[in-house]
């Protein structure tokens, strides 16, 4: 059993963790992760030569991003781990890599995906601009490259990170001209008593929001978007506020989003079923409750299964591992197992509040105009997926893929699958769920032809 | 519940022969009623390459490709969009003398049909195609071919046949179908109770099954594309191309992305699903760098798969039952069935009002593989 | 109007790099991705193939593949996720002439 290949994709907080209990059992997993360093996007670790403080970098998270760290430099002599490393297609039990242009194929024994997420957004006019970026991005501009995506920043949303990274630019010095919250300060206040259920986490959002304000930036709620504005580039900002008037503001970059969504293709590619989770409005992972995915020996974790955030992606990794070491019978797991799901519905208590708090302003996607593109890699626009459907009967959202190019380019619909199921269910006027996603087609993201195609597969013997 | 459906024409499958037969029958005043397990041209006529091409084809097939050929230009007029068809022409390539020797053979053979060919030795190839490796031997370019969008086919044709009156029935899988005297009676998995003078089974890879059904026999075998696609280049490949004994064939739209294919998919004919498999693309990818030295770097973005019927012989089965009367099959076109499927949905309506058709099917019959 | 998109939150002393944008010199910093360089010395890093529009990246992730940049020589890298090098000669014009 124990010479069974076991394979951990992605080295954030859910992977670290994973492998450090597999490690404590005496496995030593191969951990394939994307980027250069371990700590997934969240506690992502800027290049050596910029040498800023955990504290600058992570803020109230800084022990945690250190503490991540830390294990994972612990596993080292116990891990074969592959930075740099992209996963690209999964057979069966084959996964297809790509690492500094060579391709190479692994077969595995057991895997455990921790793939993480991405923003989730929705367009507005304008959004193609140089200097609209994901919230996400405007928050690695800063971790990991000590930049500001403009010099005149409007941060503009739905979620927990909006106060936060806004927080982490003004503190940082650059300029936040305002933070545009989409969600209602009624929503918000209404979902105070699960926020309370966060403790730290809630008090820490508290003082971000207390924090903006005392240095007088302008924070409003109940907010729409309207249009970025210029015509090469970023000149504005076009919003309608909660009073309904309509507002303009000068700027040279807008971050936005509206929470994560999961990172599944290869899950998909493996044939795991998934669920739609209506209260965040997003696609999931159908997981058993430790973590194994409806394919016999893949277990997923971390906010690449549901997007539950850090601080239980680090749990149910280490949850994943935990089943994945019951599965190999290498005693009982069950004490572990309880104790971690203890602790992720607590924190999905809280979890639920934080939705509410930020809510996925799904509404928006039926006043986007037609002439909004949507899928930014084919240009396809509104328009042309409500035609889709009024022309030739698209009754999900693969049929309009086909029908009209949307969500076929590059990125495979992730940046406007979200949209694109919106806009459809209103067009149809159904339920979301009921629209599908993306099929995922392999390669997950562009691979070199020659590199990739051209040499024969060889095995890696660990 | 059971439904009870009386139509005179009822069709096992929509692709794009099976809603163009719905679309030819519903304009001539017949009742049509069609039945698609999933959503219209959701496997070979959907999935293919894209390819609309007389070059290179069985001789056997040529007289059906030709009036395909005249039917794909008034596209506008029969379904109201041109489904991005574009007369670019067809290059076949020719790596050694012998190849060359099929190709001159092939325009030798159809010098009557007025397909527009015209042979290129290696000079002349690489003036006229700049883009193509030097170590290409020669070519056949049929100009009257093109290319289109496969996705777009099947569904244009199921609109024009819904708008003349048809009833496309999509998601609606057919568990069993016998002819109880004059009429045929079919059984849906929603409750449906279906009965009509004539059946047409036009149901791709699944076809046999339903031949089956009636005593018929064909030795029909699933198998898949294997396709790929690239982010968008410069355009420049303004033909489509292929080679001499396949292997590889490739070609690019106005906005870009180049798709090429070669090898086959992996396929699971019960579970309806389908995709591409890295091994099985290598040697034709092999081959698109080799003829198109200027792929080497480009990025390939999707690719995919689906489900197409292939017979022995390589010919598809067009025609009569050989069993049952007022029963037509059509099914089995090996992979090169989308430039046939507008044809063959004027052939099936012929055959289903006046039980012949005007081209000789002789070729096609269920028959030949009757022992 | 500034000409860069990047704006530098202060950086410590780092090693200089030399690239080329379209054929002009830009000076970045050993630790940028190729990303940074650019948009710390320019407002775009390619032409969108559909709208004719530039782009300058989305996601800054290797997700949303919107950053995908021409070298001169040809070769394309996703330019979020590959680090910069002295040298780089970036070719944002690349053209996409559609039509027959």
């Amino acid at each position: 059993m124990a010479s069974e290949r076991i394979v951990i994709i992605g080295a954030g907080p859910a992977g670290v963790r994973a492998a450090q209990i597999l490690v404590a059992a005496g496995i030593h997993p191969i951990i394939l992760d994307e980027a250069p360093m371990c700590g997934g996007q969240i506690y992502r670790q800027q290049p050596p030569v910029l040498q800023r403080d955990y504290s600058e970098l992570y803020g109230f998270e800084a022990p945690k991003a250190k503490r991540l760290h830390d294990t994972f430099e612990s596993l080292r002599g116990s891990v074969d781990y592959r930075s740099d490393c992209l996963v690209w297609n999964l057979e069966q039990k084959n996964l297809h890599i790509l690492h500094a242009g060579n391709s190479e194929t692994i077969s595995v024994d057991r895997l455990i995906l921790a793939t993480g997420a991405m923003d989730r957004i929705l367009p507005f006019t304008g959004w193609t601009l140089p200097g609209v970026f994901t919230l996400g991005g405007a928050q690695i501009a800063f971790k990991s490259q000590a930049c500001a995506i403009g010099r005149r920043t409007v941060f503009l949303g739905s979620s927990p990170l909006l106060p936060y990274i806004a927080y982490q630019y003004a503190k940082a010095g650059a300029e936040v001209v305002a933070v545009l919250d989409t969600t209602a300060r009624a929503a918000k206040i209404r979902a105070l008593p699960g926020l309370l259920s966060g403790g730290m986490t809630f008090i820490k959002g508290l003082y971000f929001m207390a924090w903006l304000r005392t240095h007088n930036i302008k924070y409003e709620y109940g907010v729409t978007p309207g249009e970025a504005l210029g015509d090469q580039n970023v000149e504005g900002l076009r919003y309608t506020d909660q009073r309904g008037n309509q507002q303009m503001l000068e700027c040279d970059a807008i971050a936005f989003g509206y929470g994560l969504r999961s990172e599944m293709q290869l899950a998909d590619l493996a044939g795991c079923d998934f669920r739609f989770d209506p209260v965040s409005c997003n696609w999931c992972l159908a997981l058993d409750g430790h973590g194994r995915t409806s394919v016999r020996d893949i277990y997923a974790a971390g906010d690449g299964a549901t997007i539950l955030g850090a601080d239980a992606a680090e749990l149910s990794g280490a949850r994943a591992a935990h089943a994945l070491l019951g599965d190999l019978n290498l005693g009982s797991q069950d004490t572990a197992l309880g104790r971690l799901n203890q602790e992720l519905d607590r924190m999905n208590i809280f979890r639920s509040a934080l939705e509410r708090a930020f809510a996925y302003p799904h509404h928006l996607a039926k006043a986007i105009p037609d002439s909004c593109i949507v899928c930014r890699c084919e240009g396809v626009t509104a328009g042309e997926i409500r035609s889709a459907v009024h022309e030739l009967g698209a009754d999900d959202i693969n049929r309009a893929k086909a029908f009209c190019r949307v969500g076929m380019g590059r990125c495979q619909g992730r940046v406007c699958g979200p949209a694109t199921e919106g806009i459809m269910a209103a067009v149809l006027n159904r339920d979301q769920a009921t629209l599908g996603r993306f099929r995922t087609q392999a390669p997950v993201k562009p691979v070199p032809m020659a590199c990739v195609w051209e040499k024969p597969p060889e095995d890696i013997v660990l | 519940m059971t439904r009870q459906i009386a139509v005179d024409v009822a069709i096992i499958g929509g692709g794009t022969a099976g809603c163009a037969a719905a679309l030819n029958l519903a304009k001539k005043g017949m009742s049509v009623a069609l039945f698609e397990q999933k959503t219209v041209g959701s496997q070979a006529s959907g999935v293919n390459f894209g390819g609309v091409r007389q070059h290179g084809r069985d001789l056997r097939e040529l007289p059906l490709s030709l009036r395909s050929n005249e039917i794909w230009t008034d596209l506008p007029r029969l379904i109201g969009n041109d489904c991005e068809f574009v007369r670019t022409g067809h290059l076949k390539l020719a790596f050694n003398e012998a190849e060359m020797a099929v190709l001159e053979q092939f325009a030798d053979d159809t010098r009557d049909l007025k397909l527009d060919i015209e042979l290129f030795g290696r000079n002349a190839l690489h003036k006229r195609f700049g883009w193509l490796d030097k170590t290409v031997f020669g070519a056949s370019l049929c100009s009257s071919d093109g290319q289109a969008n496969p996705r777009l086919v099947a569904p244009y044709f199921a609109r024009a046949a819904r708008a003349a009156g048809a009833h496309i029935h999509e998601h609606e899988t057919v568990t069993g179908a016998t002819k109880n005297g004059a009429d045929f009676c079919l059984e849906t998995r929603s409750g449906k109770s279906v009965h009509s003078a004539t059946l047409l089974n036009v149901a791709g890879a699944w076809a046999e099954r339903i031949a089956g059904w009636f005593g018929d026999f064909a030795p029909l075998q699933p198998r898949g594309p294997n396709m790929q696609v690239s982010e968008p280049l410069p355009y420049r490949l303004n033909v489509s191309i292929g080679a001499v004994g396949g292997g590889v064939y490739a070609r690019q739209i106005p906005r870009g992305n180049l798709i090429f294919g070669g090898g086959y998919g992996w396929t699971d004919r019960d579970k309806i699903r389908a995709r591409a498999v890295v091994e099985n693309g290598r040697e034709a990818t092999k081959r698109m760098v080799t003829i198109l030295p200027w792929t080497q770097d480009i990025q390939v973005i999707r690719t995919w798969s689906g489900i197409e019927g292939f017979l022995p012989d390589g010919i598809p089965v067009i025609g009569p039952s050989k069993t049952t009367p007022g029963l037509f099959h059509a099914f089995g076109f090996c992979g090169h069935g989308f430039q046939l499927g507008p044809v063959v949905g004027e052939i099936l309506a012929e055959l289903a009002m006046e039980g012949r058709s005007v081209i000789s099917l002789d070729n096609f019959s269920i028959q030949r593989f009757s022992t | 109007m500034s000409t860069s998109q990047f704006h530098r939150l202060g950086s410590p002393d780092r090693s200089r790099v030399r690239i080329t944008i379209d054929g002009h010199a830009h000076e970045c910093l050993v630790g940028d991705t190729l990303l940074t360089a650019m948009l710390t010395a320019v407002r775009h890093l390619r032409i969108s193939e559909c709208d004719g529009k530039p782009r300058a990246g989305f996601c800054l992730m290797g997700v949303c593949q919107d950053c995908w940049v021409t070298l001169a020589g040809g070769q394309r890298l996703r330019a979020c996720t590959t680090e910069v090098k002295q040298g780089m000669a970036i070719d944002t014009t690349a053209k996409f002439d559609h039509g027959i």
